[in-house]
């Protein structure tokens, strides 16, 4: 992989938010790439923190109370974190879309669709003004809007949640940025019209090489969409690789607890789905040595006071796991042949 | 288990639930809906968001009116009790709702949430301490627990105080309103496995209302399919998820989400068109019709009948004619 692939890179992000009951510790050290057109998966449950670091790449966290602890975040070359307001307002909904969770409530309700859309444009010169209308429409039709001219002019009030989320992508995609985050785009909407938002994406990114940020808490999702995925839990990233990586040679004990508690289609009806006992860390106060170690089956002594370090699995999978460190008991997570990474070091 | 000696438990028969929303417009949310549950079983009853599966749901328990129709529990239709009639049957009945967060009363602590239902019905207050105490238990939460506040507690023990709740009065039959939605994927098993557990050991009876197909066939000994406030199917689980014969059905049930990336590729869905009409004031045919790639004429003139096509197996659809 060269350099040039890689579009977006975080190196170390620490990021928490000072409020009245403490410091709480959302993002711990989270380092990741997003390579060009592909699609990366962030899973995890409510509380790991992926919401958190995907608002970080765009600064789309009130600031204060959030605020970065330390780290670097890379687009195109350039350190996000050292850009000052206008360059941001530059890169925001121009090179970088963001497609909400709740197109209920994220769309304003009192502007029309069409405004809506052509926001992204104001304040720029180069474009006239029947062009910008005219990319609206295009825009609206490419994301399977129908009725353009009609919808342009409605109120979101008049559209089903399907639509709605649909003109969110619009939204996202009108100035054809390089990166489009997608957070837990299909949460709210039922299955069918889920497929269709998902082969909406899916065709899209054949269609304009963007590259698209997942996050979700759906492994069904990462599965049918991803290229690679991103586990957190606790504000750390536990495991990262290919999507048949993560699935089929699953090297961490959170990710396999997760995938045997979800129930399948092929799930025996006396099978008893395996739940992960146990409650997430409490963010005040986060656990000083791998955060799952306190609801984790296989957890030994040295999980609860020292934090992981990242094992090197095959090419293109990375898990933070102590099981995995040579003098590791021989369990089914461990992975023959999975080397330590020294910090620092490049794979 | 042979369902033609047992009698059913619960029956629905010609329910229809209209809300008025304008003097010439009715949302028919529940629209003529039959079907029986057997005591012991569990009935998923899925579909989509406004497809009426809450609202029957809330039918059966008296929370809303029912426009018309009857729903028979244990020989009695529920519209027409006595007041101590009603009484019992609040007893025999109790609900599962939702949303753990806005189900329990913040002011009321957990003893008295659960407890409540025992004083309404009779118990002392040192025995219904002492009862609590064992629900919570039973719930995998303790006794240090009773004295504390909903807003302690995450939403996976939330969701166990809502069962205590259901619990407490001893019912045989219980209305699961899509009780693990709201809750984190690694929470979600444990609910589940409590609630199979409960059946086990209590006899219970479920309707367990949701919009996650492969927890409903995980869960359930029977599924009905519900599309704009009509039955579409109703089979048994393995016959459902195996033999779908709606055009509904197969696609919906296509649109799974699969958690196995090999699986999610190769996987044929059967998309479906446009999205969900408005239950407002819905065309006297087929519901399903003008977005079925099947659809023929008959479809827009007739309502399609529930009708038996295998042992067991309802369906509602014109193509079924044919065969």
């Amino acid at each position: 992989m060269s350099e040039n692939d890689k579009i977006l890179e975080l190196k170390n992000v620490v990021y928490s938010f000072r409020t009245y009951g403490g410091e709480v510790k959302a993002v711990r050290d989270v380092s990741f790439e997003v390579r060009k057109g592909e699609i990366l998966g962030i899973v995890g449950e409510s509380g790991c923190g992926k919401s958190v670091t995907a608002q970080c790449i765009m600064r789309l966290n009130p600031e204060p109370p959030g605020f970065f602890e330390g780290g670097e975040i890379f687009f195109n070359g350039k350190d996000i974190l050292k850009m000052n307001k206008k360059e941001l307002r530059n890169i925001r909904g121009r090179d970088i879309g963001f497609v909400f969770q709740d197109p209920m409530t994220s769309l304003n309700p009192t502007m029309r669709i069409g405004k809506q859309i052509e926001e992204v444009f104001l304040g720029r010169t180069d474009i006239s003004k029947s062009e910008v209308k005219e990319k609206a429409l295009e825009i609206m039709k490419l994301v399977g809007i129908s009725d353009v001219e009609k919808r342009y002019r409605q109120y979101p009030h008049e559209l089903s949640g399907g639509m709605k989320q649909r003109v969110m992508i619009a939204i996202a995609l009108v100035s054809r940025p390089s990166l489009v985050i997608c957070d837990e785009p299909t949460t709210s909407l039922d299955v069918t019209i889920e497929a269709q938002i998902l082969d909406l994406l899916l065709e899209l990114r054949e269609k304009l090489g963007t590259s698209i940020i997942m996050i979700t808490h759906d492994l069904g999702v990462i599965a049918r969409m991803c290229d690679r995925v991103i586990v957190m839990y606790g504000g750390k990233v536990v495991e990262k690789g290919t999507v048949s990586e993560i699935f089929y040679n699953t090297a961490h004990p959170y990710t396999k607890g997760l995938m045997q508690s979800i129930a399948k289609l092929d799930t025996q009806k006396g099978e008893k789905l395996k739940p992960i006992e146990g409650t997430p860390p409490d963010l005040f106060f986060p656990p000083k040595g791998c955060p799952f170690a306190a609801r984790c089956e296989y957890a030994m002594d040295v999980c609860k006071d020292n934090p992981p370090l990242e094992y090197q699995v095959c090419k293109e999978h990375v898990t933070s796991c102590w099981l995995q460190h040579e003098y590791a008991p021989d369990t089914d997570i461990k992975k023959q042949g999975a080397v330590a990474i020294e910090k620092g070091e490049v794979k | 288990m042979d369902k033609k000696e047992k009698k059913p438990l619960v029956q629905v028969k010609h329910l229809c639930k209209y809300f008025k929303v304008g003097r010439h417009a009715d949302l028919k949310a529940v629209d003529d809906v039959s079907f029986d549950i057997y005591k012991g079983e569990t009935v998923g009853l899925v579909g989509e968001s406004g497809c009426g599966k809450s609202t029957t749901g809330r039918c059966m328990i008296r929370l809303y009116e029912p426009t018309s129709g009857e729903v028979i529990y244990d020989g009695k239709d529920i519209t027409k009790l006595s007041k101590a009639e009603k009484k019992e049957f609040c007893q025999k009945v109790q609900m599962i709702f939702q949303n753990p967060y806005a189900s329990l009363n913040s002011r009321m602590t957990v003893k008295e949430i659960v407890g409540e239902g025992l004083r309404q019905h009779g118990m002392s207050a040192k025995e219904a301490d002492a009862r609590v105490q064992e629900l919570l238990e039973t719930v995998g939460l303790n006794k240090d627990h009773m004295s504390r506040f909903p807003h302690e507690f995450s939403g996976g023990q939330r969701q166990r105080i809502g069962i205590a709740r259901a619990l407490s009065v001893n019912p045989d039959f219980i209305i699961c309103d899509e009780p693990i939605s709201a809750l984190d994927v690694s929470i979600q098993a444990q609910v589940i496995n409590m609630l199979k557990d409960l059946q086990e050991s209590r006899g219970l009876t479920y309707l367990f209302v949701a919009h996650d197909l492969s927890v409903v066939k995980y869960i359930s000994d029977r599924v009905i399919v519900m599309y704009l406030g009509t039955i579409v199917e109703e089979a048994e689980t393995e016959e459902l998820y195996g033999n779908p014969k709606h055009p509904y059905t197969k696609a919906l049930l296509s649109a799974i989400p699969e958690a196995d990336p090999d699986k999610a590729k190769n996987n044929r869905r059967i998309p479906i068109k446009g999205e969900i009409p408005s239950p407002i004031n819905p065309p006297q045919c087929c519901r399903f019709a003008e977005r079925c790639e099947y659809a023929t004429e008959k479809c827009f003139k007739e309502v399609p009948k529930l009708r038996e096509v295998a042992p067991g197996h309802k369906v509602a659809c014109h193509l079924m004619d044919k065969q």
